[in-house]
């Protein structure tokens, strides 16, 4: 059964101030999430912290691959207490974070997210959650500072056939 | 060894005719699959997107490229490139001649048991028969360092020396001697042009 037009735009926030992390919740019925977020950061250079469920566990790790202009780099980080949803910056950076399969029971749960900030550097990383729970929640926020007046974030819901 | 396909455009009928549109689903049972396959699509298009998590059998080693062949074309007339971070290094690899292109990272049940590969793939342009057909993919897998397979993370771009529109998909572990194992997931896209 063709699930046929999809790419379902769930929830959209433009902040009005300054705010130091999202939350979505209530998205249920589809097969991947994409979360686009176009933002700045009140303190420049962070990275962008994502927990699912309000797991503040150390069950998430990642690698990344990223490039400044000059140079490409990759490392990675186990056991820690959130997975990244990209960077911020004090000029506007964004980042596309896709989820696949959020919602199955059996497997743990990959997210990749890809980063663009034209004065900075481009980027990509690969998260894992190691939980089999179905996300229902995604909590996103700068490690230290918030997300500046005027950032967006989508929230789209896509569904298989 | 089942090959797990679905003929795409016998589901069409179905379909609501806006921008980005679910075409078909594969999901791989117990036993894996050999492949999955995306037959009959439709040139209703503009460009098509595959979203997947994946994972390999091969239960004593790494993981493998996400290959594919386009319309059963088994000649060497593909080109592909790959840039992925292993979390301790960036590679950068490449080949103008051969016979699969390559979209992703298949992770192992060796380096995770649990978890998955996931990646999108795009086919843009697949039904111009004017030009050859440009395929990219962004895909790795992360194992929080289980049996020391930290990873990939990548971005992928393959070439079909090919005019012919793209009417099927095949997809398989670069390694074809370990299957894809349950629970691997393909949904295929269609993108409408205005």
């Amino acid at each position: 059964m063709a699930a046929g037009s999809t790419y379902t735009p769930i929830a959209t926030t433009t902040l009005g101030s300054a705010q130091s992390s999202i939350t979505f919740s209530s998205f249920s019925g589809y097969t991947d999430l994409v979360l686009v977020n176009n933002s700045t950061c009140t303190i420049n250079t962070q990275v962008i912290g994502c927990q699912y469920n309000n797991d503040t566990g150390t069950n998430y790790s990642k690698i990344y691959l990223l490039a400044d202009g000059s140079t490409a780099f990759s490392g990675g980080n186990i056991n820690e207490n959130y997975a990244v949803g990209g960077e911020a910056y004090n000029t506007l950076n964004t980042n596309i974070h896709y989820f696949f399969n959020y919602a199955n029971t059996t497997t743990y749960k990959t997210a990749i997210v890809r980063s663009n900030n034209a004065g900075n550097r481009v980027g990509a990383w690969v998260n894992l959650w190691r939980n089999t729970a179905a996300i229902t929640t995604i909590k996103i926020f700068p490690l230290s500072g918030s997300f500046d007046t005027g950032s967006t974030f989508t929230l789209y819901g896509i569904a298989a056939a | 060894m089942p090959i797990l396909g679905v003929i795409a455009s016998a589901i069409t009928g179905n379909l609501v005719t806006t921008a980005y549109e679910s075409i078909a689903t594969v999901s791989v049972g117990s036993g894996g699959a050999a492949d999955v396959t995306f037959s009959s699509i439709p040139a209703t298009f503009t460009h098509l997107q595959i979203r997947y998590i994946v994972k390999n059998e091969f239960s004593g080693g790494a993981s493998n490229y996400l290959e594919g062949q386009l319309n059963s074309d088994t000649g060497n007339n593909y080109a592909a490139h790959a840039l992925f971070g292993t979390g301790a290094s960036v590679t950068a690899t490449g080949s103008s001649s051969r016979n699969t292109i390559r979209v992703g990272i298949v992770t192992s049940t060796y380096a995770t048991p649990s978890g998955f590969s996931a990646g999108v793939i795009d086919i843009l342009d697949y039904a111009n028969t004017n030009k050859y057909t440009t395929i990219r993919g962004l895909g790795g897998y992360d194992s929080n360092n289980v049996n020391t397979e930290p990873g990939y993370v990548g971005l992928f771009s393959s070439l079909w020396q090919n005019t012919n529109a793209v009417t099927s998909i095949k997809l398989f572990n670069g390694n074809t001697s370990y299957e894809l194992t349950e629970y691997s997931h393909f949904a295929l896209y269609g993108i409408k042009g205005a």
